[in-house]
């Protein structure tokens, strides 16, 4: 197992300098510079030339590709062309935000999707599995930007029970510690302040979770199928055994399996940057500041936070597969 | 084990389980399509392509007005005053947009816009995809050490892909190759480039221990031609599949980016995705405008993937008795 792990993560690394090598010629490609999103129109071409010169812009790009990956292997991921502050810190600010989401629309996710599989499996066939599927694809083919529109509209604007956007009420004057706007919350004793966090995580939550949410009611809808029509569950209904033993520890031990690798690559997926929900609600996640990097051509927060991204999203996929092993025994690792 | 099994499917399998005869010799082909017929879901599916690719194809010659006409707008406002864009009525049927033009026509010319940009996101994504992973596999399959070394190279590039997150994938190519309409549609098909490739090599692997290739490698046949008449006819079913739940996939991001301000900057000539864009604007005034593209993107989507959906279970071997 031990080998397992250390090879996978040896494989990573060709991956990950695969990626800064495509992302930085890629990147560079994008037509204009940050020279253009700091003077605007006023830019003169002698101006422009002597900001691209102080930020190194007008060298060969493999030399800003050698200083890019030598300040990388020093930890250092440069500083913001918009903000001036270091990208490292830019991104422990956001991604904290963009954890809670992930976790609260990843609750519902498999709060709902899980029995609500359950559910239309052991009814295939059936109007109500007909509807719970129907639903589920309905979740799969809304475009989310709209339906975050929706639940703003109906929810937030119209019966005002949760704020618009955000992720705390400017009023509001909470101390920071993890940067977890509830946890911090909840460790200070500042009851409002994590009341007013997680209000305002419902809506962007529910928006997030209605793709994953559809994707593992079906997975364990299927899954479920699967398994009860093995040998084992006749033999333990033949048995007289009561339906919650059947269900726990026959069908959903088994049916598991592929819902758990379903859930782990969904939330690495999730906490990639949930750009549309954070668009829509204004929430200071990574993924709404990222498109505005794009437009910024903030070279140094795209290369720094797509980076931090594709390693969280490949780890979260390394952990998949070896909780893969621990769930089922007959799994094993090469 | 259908999407949606009807009565008639329980009874026929009903029928199979008495042990009634099967019919023999039937080739994979055959038998998906017969199972495909036997399915409400995929019937059901059909008909919305089948309906919307109607209105996409004839609907633009019979629309009442120019769908880029301004007729509503007088002195710069739009008619009936007072900032309210006017609703349904008996010349306008779906009533005014925001800049004073007909949304019923609008709508069905928007039809052939969306299923143009869908259909070339979608044949990019499948051919390219389908050129790496189908060398991948070849290579693989049939290339020996060397081969393997392809694959894994081609395996290591989809990786690089599919670590990035798909939607800022799409922005970073809609961003260099700046607003356009084919932009759109390649920034798209991009997303799903390692889908494919990593699909069709998964399939080739699978045939490649398959009798028929030992055969043919037994009796001398040619190694490209292996490749390319034995293997890769035989391992397109799940890349086609794919290709169609691609198609809904495709119209819905490309409505993503016009959401993101990447899409088709030509906001005149009318495609669902930029409708429902623009519509989140006038959410207050006129929510219908956005809930026209909204509801027609979703049941195009809807029928796409009940068909592909369907198809994959016609395909799964497991599912077949």
């Amino acid at each position: 197992m031990f080998r397992f792990i250390v090879r996978r993560l040896l494989q990573l690394v060709p991956t990950l300098f695969g990626l800064t090598l495509l992302l930085f010629v890629w990147l560079h490609r994008l037509p204009g510079g940050p020279e253009t999103s700091i003077l605007g129109e006023r830019g003169t071409p002698a101006l422009r030339a002597r900001i691209r010169h102080d930020m190194g812009l007008d060298q060969p790009l493999w030399v800003q590709y050698g200083k890019f990956m030598k300040r990388l292997l020093s930890g250092d991921l440069g500083t913001s062309v918009s903000t001036h502050r270091p990208v490292t810190t830019e991104f422990l600010e956001r991604f904290p935000g963009t954890v809670e989401l992930t976790a609260l629309a990843m609750t519902i996710a498999i709060g709902v999707g899980i029995p609500l599989g359950y559910y239309a499996a052991r009814r295939a066939g059936t109007a109500r599995d007909h509807v719970s599927v129907g639903v589920s694809l309905l979740g799969i083919c809304t475009p989310v930007f709209f339906l975050g529109y929706i639940y703003k509209q109906i929810f937030a604007v119209n019966l005002g029970w949760f704020p618009t956007s955000g992720r705390q009420d400017v009023t509001i004057d909470a101390t920071r510690i993890t940067g977890f706007f509830v946890l911090d919350g909840l460790l200070t004793r500042e009851w409002d302040a994590a009341a007013d966090a997680f209000m305002h995580l419902v809506l962007p939550a529910l928006t997030l979770a209605s793709i994953p949410l559809a994707v593992i009611m079906r997975i364990t809808r299927a899954s479920v199928l699967e398994v009860t029509q093995e040998d084992f569950v006749r033999t333990a209904e033949s048995k007289g055994l009561t339906n919650r033993v059947i269900r726990g520890r026959h069908i959903m031990r088994n049916a598991m399996l592929p819902v758990a690798t379903t859930i782990g690559l969904l939330t690495g997926s999730l906490l990639s940057g949930a750009v549309l929900t954070e668009t829509v609600f204004a929430f200071n996640g990574i993924g709404a500041f990222l498109v505005t990097s794009i437009d910024n051509r903030d070279y140094p927060v795209l290369m720094g936070f797509i980076l931090m991204i594709a390693i969280v999203y490949l780890l979260i996929n390394l952990i998949v597969d070896v909780s893969y092993t621990i769930i089922d025994p007959r799994v094993r690792v090469r | 084990m259908t999407l949606l099994g009807g009565k008639k499917e329980r009874i026929d399998r009903l029928g199979e389980l008495a042990g009634a005869p099967e019919e023999q010799g039937r080739s994979l082909w055959v038998e998906a399509l017969r199972r495909v017929r036997r399915n409400p879901a995929a019937l059901v599916g059909a008909a919305i392509l089948l309906l919307f690719v109607l209105i996409a194809l004839i609907g633009p010659f019979f629309v009442p007005y120019d769908p880029t006409d301004p007729i509503g707008i007088e002195n710069g406002e739009v008619r009936s005053g007072a900032g309210i864009i006017p609703g349904p009525s008996a010349e306008h049927w779906l009533g005014y947009d925001h800049q004073g033009r007909d949304e019923f026509s609008r709508m069905v010319v928007g039809a052939r816009q969306t299923l143009w940009v869908g259909v070339v996101a979608t044949v990019f994504g499948l051919a390219v995809g389908s050129l790496m992973g189908g060398v991948a596999g070849a290579a693989f399959a049939l290339g020996g050490l060397w081969g393997k070394r392809i694959d894994s190279l081609l395996m290591r590039v989809t990786d690089v892909f599919l670590a990035m997150p798909s939607l800022l994938l799409a922005v970073t190519v809609a961003a260099i190759l700046g607003p356009s309409l084919l932009t759109v549609m390649l920034a798209v098909g991009t997303i799903a480039i390692p889908i494919f490739a990593r699909l069709l090599r998964g399939s080739m692997l699978a045939q490649s221990n398959s009798d028929y290739m030992l055969a043919a490698t037994a009796l001398g046949v040619e190694r490209k031609k292996i490749a390319v008449s034995h293997l890769l006819p035989n391992s397109l079913a799940p890349v086609l599949v794919q290709g169609t739940l691609t198609l809904a996939t495709a119209i819905i991001e490309a409505a993503a980016l016009s959401f993101l301000g990447l899409g088709n900057p030509d906001s005149a000539a009318p495609e669902w995705g930029v409708m429902l864009a623009d519509a989140q604007g006038y959410l207050d005034v006129r929510p219908a405008l956005a809930i026209y593209p909204a509801v027609a993107i979703i049941i195009t989507a809807l029928g796409f993937t009940l068909l592909g959906e369907s198809m994959r279970e016609a395909l799964d071997p497991k599912l077949r008795k």
